[in-house]
């Protein structure tokens, strides 16, 4: 790969504008801003034509793979395709030209929008409120457990610890520790749900929160959530809902009813907004009733009088702002575009949709792969490559392979109770014929594990570059230009 | 695989090798192909007292981070810092080079329980 940066294309002088003449007096910038407050060196920016930079951002996308290329069957990620016109909205002046400084009554159509976007997820959910500020479901989780942690401090309860069943994500024992809970892992049962006997053994009034994905990683419901939330409850804790999975429950049940105390959105996932690249995101948070006091400051509320919508900071229980302004507000566009599109026949067409295209590609796939867990599952699956790694080829091979044919990778090596997993979501937005594709190409390297391993062992070979040192990637990452 | 037939093994995968009254412990090569991509390992101090069977460390790999179960009790007496700049050298050497700890004062009887290449063999096998 032989692609220049930004930087390297730039020539001093050249510039993508031309602006008319001014036509005001021209001012000394060390007049306006004071001598003090000017930088001694000039900033290093690209100076480039307006051609330059298109063809260069061009270049770079049709290098990288994205949802409007191909599938994106990343597991647990919903990587959806994103409808354009959540971009017409997002990109509407009234939206796009506002500041977050000025006063509430001259913005009345953002704070609706963010009002009616809230009352839809907590409609959704079945929750009471929802707070859209956390911008990450992590950030949502990290919410979810200092709400947890306000209430029991408020009411006077010593309460140290989280569980969460062996098959999360990552990012649930990393929030418990980040809100300074202990966290406690249980095992899941052989049919990869969380049986109660295993949560009646670790479950006490030590006990803050249970946190649970639900469907969970494994693509399976947990069956027996009423009876988990019950005991819990009964213990006088709190139950979390990890809402990464939503897309396989939308319009079909919801977390409320089955007894959750709070969860997150993702809204980059579930409800279309772009994900992946590391954002922005948006994590809104829905509590049931009891853990409303605690919310992000401020709340959308609307004034008593004259209904106009406006920020309430008057809080005094709250667990204070978790990002600047207000959150992510463009997601939140693109989220509530995607609804009013929807429509609640949609919803659940969605999760319909998702759960068939999962259950068609499981059924079809389990012929030449592993699939430790054999049962309908949502709207994702596990596969182990346990049959290739007898034949040296690993699950990271075989990812790597997945990429010669221009589609994304799934998910590998997680969840961790799956050896040489290989994670499946397809979602809802994939035809049988794009699914179809996808099974071809999983024969084929099949085949090639068998028949030709090394071809697969040393894959990528047709991507801009081939296998990366990802040890060096992670521990001696340098972002920085400098010539 | 490797599994050197002069050292003796835990069930999650650590080699041990007694020298004396001091034990040198690593992961095996079984272990670090498992792991993949080693990035960080995390150690115990000097001084410090490791329980059989308790963890001493994490060690992270691209795909993982794992904890470190000690296959001894005992204290710990040098620790290999050459990892703290380069823990890919488990990956390459996980006997030689990549060795994590060297412990001493460890009771006789522990030492009676670890398992030996044969046995370790068997059981990665399974």
């Amino acid at each position: 790969m032989n692609t220049p940066l930004i930087f390297e294309l730039s020539s001093r002088g050249r510039k993508g504008y031309s602006l008319p003449k001014c036509d005001v007096p021209a001012r000394l910038l060390d007049q306006t801003l004071g001598a003090a407050n000017l930088r001694e060196k000039d900033a290093s920016l690209p100076e480039v034509a307006e051609n330059e930079i298109v063809r260069h951002y061009i270049r770079l996308s049709v290098m990288n793979h994205h949802i409007d290329k191909a599938i994106y069957p990343l597991g647990s990620c919903t990587m959806k395709y994103n409808p354009k016109v959540n971009e017409v909205t997002a990109a509407l002046p009234g939206f796009t030209q506002l500041h977050p400084f000025q006063p509430a009554h001259s913005v009345q159509g953002a704070l609706q929008l963010m009002y009616e976007l809230a009352r839809m997820l907590a409609e959704i959910s079945g929750m009471d409120k929802v707070t859209l500020q956390p911008t990450s479901g992590a950030q949502g989780e990290y919410c979810g457990l200092k709400l947890a942690k306000a209430h029991f401090d408020r009411i006077g309860q010593k309460r140290e610890s989280v569980l969460f069943p062996d098959s999360a994500h990552g990012t649930n024992p990393a929030s418990v520790t980040m809100a300074g809970f202990q966290p406690v892992q249980v095992k899941s049962n052989d049919r990869g749900i969380l049986d109660p006997a295993a949560l009646e053994d670790v479950l006490d009034d030590r006990i803050a929160v249970l946190m649970l994905t639900n469907p969970n990683t494994l693509g399976l419901f947990e069956r027996e959530i009423l009876r988990l939330t019950e005991m819990v409850h009964g213990k006088g804790g709190l139950v979390y809902m990890d809402g990464a999975n939503l897309n396989a429950l939308m319009g079909i049940t919801r977390a409320g009813d089955m007894g959750f105390d709070m969860l997150h959105f993702n809204l980059h996932k579930t409800l279309s907004a772009p994900h992946g690249g590391g954002g922005p995101g948006g994590g809104a948070v829905g509590v049931k009733r009891l853990l409303e006091p605690y919310l992000p400051v401020p709340v959308i509320a609307r004034e008593k009088g004259n209904g106009e919508y406006c920020f309430d900071w008057d809080r005094p229980y709250s667990i204070g702002r978790l990002h600047t302004f207000y959150g992510n507000f463009g997601v939140m566009v693109r989220a509530y575009t995607y609804l009013l599109m929807m429509g609640s026949a949609g919803l659940r067409q969605i999760a319909e949709v998702a759960i068939t295209n999962a259950n068609y590609l499981k059924e079809r796939l389990k012929e030449r792969y592993d699939l430790p867990y054999d049962t309908v599952c949502q709207h994702e699956f596990v596969l182990s490559g346990d049959r290739q790694k007898k034949q040296g080829v690993r699950v990271v091979d075989i990812a790597k392979r997945i990429l010669d044919f221009g589609i994304h990778a799934p998910t590998t090596y997680f969840p961790l109770i799956v050896s040489e997993a290989l994670m499946i979501e397809p979602t809802e937005t994939e035809s049988k014929a794009s699914l179809d594709q996808f099974v071809e190409v999983m024969f084929q390297i099949a085949d090639e594990v068998e028949k030709n391993p090394d071809l697969v062992r040393s894959a990528p070979h047709n991507t801009p570059v081939g296998r990366l040192n990802e040890a060096a990637a992670a521990r001696e990452l340098n972002v920085n230009f400098s010539d | 695989m490797n599994i050197p037939k002069d050292l003796k093994y835990t069930k999650e995968h650590e080699w041990v090798k007694i020298e004396g009254d001091v034990a040198t412990i690593g992961i095996t090569d079984y272990a670090q192909g498992e792991l993949g991509d080693i990035v960080f390992v995390e150690l115990p101090a000097v001084g410090d007292e490791v329980k059989q069977m308790e963890p001493f460390g994490t060690i992270e790999a691209v795909k993982a981070v794992s904890e470190l179960f000690s296959p001894l009790s005992g204290t710990v007496k040098e620790i290999n810092e050459d990892l703290e700049g380069d823990a890919a050298i488990i990956n390459t050497d996980p006997y030689g080079a990549g060795w994590m700890l060297k412990i001493e004062n460890v009771p006789e009887s522990e030492v009676q329980a670890l398992l030996d290449a044969a046995a370790y063999g068997k059981l990665i096998e399974d």
